[in-house]
């Protein structure tokens, strides 16, 4: 046996000898931890600084940034017209400038903010590594493409073009355009698997590297690209799209550099960035010291339901404003619903400037003065190893944790910026596909209407429905004539809105629209969904308004609808979700309600499947709403007398909707009073209520009563793990499917033992 | 001076009070959990998100899982206004949502005019969403 050497204590020489070779030749450059884990803006480089000393004139500042804002919207416009990905034709794009040093400066006005808000990663990345590695280099010509969340980025089915923009010799700026591009040859369909239970079933894994070099896509490498994913026409279609957006970006720039020279930019650029953060801790300054705290659940990991906790408390104190993400479920290590930190702080970027100050310039600089603190290996700070593919599922949460603790603080506040809302719809309700088009091409993506979330109801109105993505306000519609165009699915019902699912309260929340597909003319196709909320609602009411409902995934399997129709026309009435499945009017369909979180499963021609969008939380009392609100409601078809009478208690005719005011107010004072007496006090009720353990029969991930104890519970299996938040590990799940398999085998052996019996009696 | 907190909650900085925005009834010291001043219901789900598709033939019916999630609904014990409903698992703590510093409030509001009705601030979000809308309601295909 070989003696272990003692550890040699080196010089000071020798220790820089060491580390110079040990940072020389790293063996893997993986996720750089001190690039991903800081969200804040950089100290001014030496350019910045030297900018900004000529002491800028203001105007001429905001003529620049004009200027680049409209540069933006045009090369946005450009990738969203000639973009072939589905999410490029409705805005699941966008395009971004960032400075020299990597920050991220200033966005394009549509799209999606989280694209940009994490695309500095990668280019800082790049920075650090490759400008001076003599292998690979950064000159004037080059781009860079990424898709890999783990080095930045919301998910692995999005691309990014980087360039850097060059000006009499000196690297100025760099430029970004990236689209959800779906397919990425993923062990599902669409780029987006839930089934993936390792970080290598997610498909391509691009680190940043160059593929571009002087302006022109290099072949081999695109090749490479084609050959690793489905679709390996919109690989190519979608590269050349963004890089020559990129590229007229970058000749738009150089005008700007030739017009107004370096430091005007470069200054505009960075004064953008100071300037923001500069009244992001003013508006912090104003809101109460103090804390407020959410708590929201997460029902699925897409493979089976079990309760994920996301604890939230935001404390402010002066200026600062922090952030605490401790008490949160511990990582996954074979689903796909974890997230990395600065992922899931690019969609905290998005929910703040989409839910609380819109009206804020659209950098990075609005995190910059934000604290964030989280268990490391929790679902939402999850390290490389783990899947991610689904990690939308917390950034989703993301984008909503401001909107019940930030209101809490910003109600007080004497000037409001922006409207009080409740949270918005938080679902990526749509459904993700693949298989053969009817042109003979492999394809798989998901579909544009994505983006019908309902509003959340406002301080003083009804939210709107289907309003936008939870991810991204600055969307235009998805286009189904197009979808239909270029794929088997067919739209059966689409955009009706989804009758009493309802976020009641005095202000409703804005409500989803009905999905209801199909699929035809295709050899092979398939649907799969990524949802949660069948069993806990997700979309949390404000001030007493209550959440949205829990929403199913319904099905009828085994029948064709286009055969059904042609024999007789009039088989279905109208195709409404709740009359399809309480009537069943095709007969000897297999009629079922499902969990919304699928993993890809065959739709054979004309089997149906149907999923909604949900509706955004209420606000306020539900005895509050004007009763001509309720009845406007009855009158629009939103909702059933049923809910009028029993959540609103209001007292009408039916035939003509005319409110009985006095009976109504009765009514209500009555509602209130039964409210007193079936009420406990908070101390009584709490003594009856809280137990100290989560329910044994519930799977249930995170803290309970105390956010340093975290609970992994798992009655399926009987695991029952309690860790110290500090050193959480991650969690490993059954096969849904063995679980089912040992569940038949069980009844089959009790079925087995009651025939023995039988046969022993003599029976 | 009264500081407005929520909809339906305020506080009393002179008798460092939280109040009821509805009565005006005292509900417990700002220094508290405002919940402790409240009464409490545990609803079972299914009464406010009734089944939509047939219970008898489906498990799955729109309506929360109520051995998942209860709403636990907060009272004004006055006027019986409803300030919260919290969704929660079953036996799982209230959360502490509003904890305040009462000194630095009044230091806050020392030189502020009180506000009796809150501001309504713009809905810019969705004046995006509209206008992106109506610039493409023109478009044709």
């Amino acid at each position: 046996m070989n003696d272990m050497p003692g550890k040699v204590e080196l010089n000071k020489d020798d220790q820089v000898l060491l580390d110079k070779f040990l940072s020389d030749n790293r063996l893997f450059l993986g996720p750089d931890p001190e690039i991903m884990r800081n969200h804040s803006i950089q100290p001014r480089s030496k350019m910045e600084a030297s900018a900004l000393a000529r002491d800028l004139d203001t105007h001429q500042v905001h003529h620049v940034r004009g200027l680049i804002n409209a540069a933006l919207s045009e090369a946005f416009t450009m990738v969203n017209q000639m973009g072939a990905a589905p999410g490029a034709k409705w805005g699941d794009l966008v395009t971004g400038v960032y400075t020299a040093q990597g920050d991220l400066a200033m966005i394009a006005p549509h799209g999606i903010i989280a694209f940009a808000a994490c695309c500095f990663y990668p280019i800082r990345f790049i920075i650090k590594n490759w400008i001076d590695d003599p292998t690979v280099g950064v000159k004037d010509g080059d781009g860079f493409i990424h898709n890999d969340a783990r080095y930045g980025g919301v998910h692995n089915t999005d691309q990014s073009m980087m360039m850097p923009l060059y000006w009499k010799g000196e690297l100025i700026c760099w430029l970004s355009s990236t689209i959800h591009e779906g397919e990425n040859g993923a062990c599902e369909p669409g780029g987006m698997p839930a089934a993936a239970e390792s970080k290598y079933d997610e498909g391509i894994k691009m680190s940043p590297f160059k593929v571009v070099e002087n302006f022109k896509l290099k072949r081999d490498l695109v090749t490479f690209l084609q050959n690793s994913v489905r679709d390996p026409k919109l690989q190519l279609e979608d590269m050349k799209v963004k890089l020559h957006a990129v590229m007229r970006l970058r000749e738009r720039m150089l005008a700007i550099l030739d017009q107004f020279g370096k430091d005007l930019l470069v200054g505009t650029l960075r004064k953008h960035l100071e300037d923001t953060e500069t009244e992001m801790r003013r508006r912090i300054a104003e809101m109460p010291d103090g804390t407020t705290r959410v708590l929201q659940f997460m029902d699925s990991s897409l493979r089976e339901n079990c309760l994920q906790k996301i604890s939230l408390a935001i404390t402010v104190k002066g200026d600062r404003l922090i952030m605490d993400f401790r008490g949160t479920a511990p990582q996954f290590m074979n689903r796909a619903v974890n997230t990395n930190i600065a992922s899931f702080k690019a969609a905290l970027c998005t929910g703040l400037l989409q839910n609380v100050w819109p009206d804020l310039p659209h950098t990075m600089a609005v995190l910059s003065p934000i604290e964030i603190i989280s268990d490391r290996n929790s679902i939402i700070d999850a390290e490389g190893e783990m899947p991610q593919a689904m990690s939308l599922m917390p950034m989703f949460k993301a984008c909503v944790a401001w909107t019940i603790p930030m209101n809490k603080f910003n109600y007080s506040v004497p000037t409001k910026y922006s409207a009080v809302i409740a949270s918005q719809y938080d679902q990526a309700a749509t459904f993700i596909y693949g298989g053969l088009t009817q042109h003979g091409d492999v394809t798989g993506n998901f579909c544009g209407d994505i983006n019908g979330n309902g509003q959340g109801a406002r301080s003083h109105a009804d939210g709107e429905h289907s309003v936008s993505p939870v991810f991204g306000f600055m969307c235009d519609s998805g286009e189904h004539e197009i979808n239909e165009e270029d794929t088997p699915i067919i739209r059966l019902g689409a955009q009706r809105i989804a009758k009493d699912r309802i976020g009641f309260g005095k202000y409703r929340g804005g409500m989803g629209y009905e999905q209801i597909a199909t699929a035809r003319g295709s050899g092979m196709w398939g649907f799969m969904t990524g949802c949660e909320g069948s069993k806990f609602p997700s979309a949390q009411g404000l001030f007493g308004g209550y959440s949205c409902p829990s929403y199913q995934l319904m099905k009828i399997k085994g029948i064709n609808i286009f055969e059904e129709l042609k024999a007789d026309p009039n088989v279905v009435e109208v195709f409404d979700i709740v009359k399809l499945m309480n009537e069943q009017p095709i007969k000897n369909g297999h009629y079922s309600s499902n969990d919304m979180g699928m993993t890809f499963e065959l739709c054979n021609e004309g089997e149906i499947y149907m999923i909604c969008q949900g509706a955004g939380g209420g606000y306020g009392d539900v005895l509050e709403r004007d009763p001509e609100a309720v009845m406007k409601d009855l009158r629009e078809d939103l909702m059933s007398h049923a809910n009028a009478h029993d959540i609103y208690k209001v007292v009408y005719d039916e035939i003509n909707l005319v409110v009985d005011v006095e009976a109504t107010a009765e009514l209500r004072a009555a509602a209130r009073r039964e409210r007193l007496q079936r009420s406990k006090p908070f101390d009584e009720f709490v003594a009856e209520w809280v137990t100290p353990e989560p329910p044994a029969n519930l799977p249930y991930f995170g803290s309970w009563n105390d956010n340093t104890r975290i609970y992994a519970q798992n009655p399926a299996i009987s695991m029952k793990v309690v860790m110290d938040a500090d050193k959480l590990q991650g969690v490993f799940m059954p096969n849904p499917k063995d679980l089912q398999i040992a569940g038949l085998e069980a009844q089959l052996a009790a079925a087995n033992a009651a025939l023995e019996a039988c046969r022993a009696a003599g029976r | 001076m009264k500081v407005l907190v929520t909809e339906y909650l305020r506080i009393n900085l002179d008798s460092e009070m939280y109040e009821c925005r509805r009565c005006d009834h005292v509900l417990i010291s700002a220094r508290e959990n405002y919940k402790r001043g409240l009464r409490v219901y545990d609803r079972d789900p299914r009464e406010i998100h009734k089944p939509l598709v047939d219970p008898k033939m489906y498990a799955r019916t729109y309506s929360p899982d109520p051995l998942w999630c209860r709403i636990l609904e907060y009272y004004c014990p006055n006027c019986g206004t409803m300030f919260e409903a919290e969704y929660l698992p079953p036996g799982h703590p209230p959360l502490h949502d509003i904890e305040l510093d009462i000194d630095a409030l009044k230091l806050q509001w020392k030189d502020r005019p009180e506000v009796k009705e809150p501001a309504i601030g713009p809905d810019l979000a969705l004046e995006k969403v509209k206008s992106g809308r109506s610039l493409h309601a023109g478009h044709k295909h």
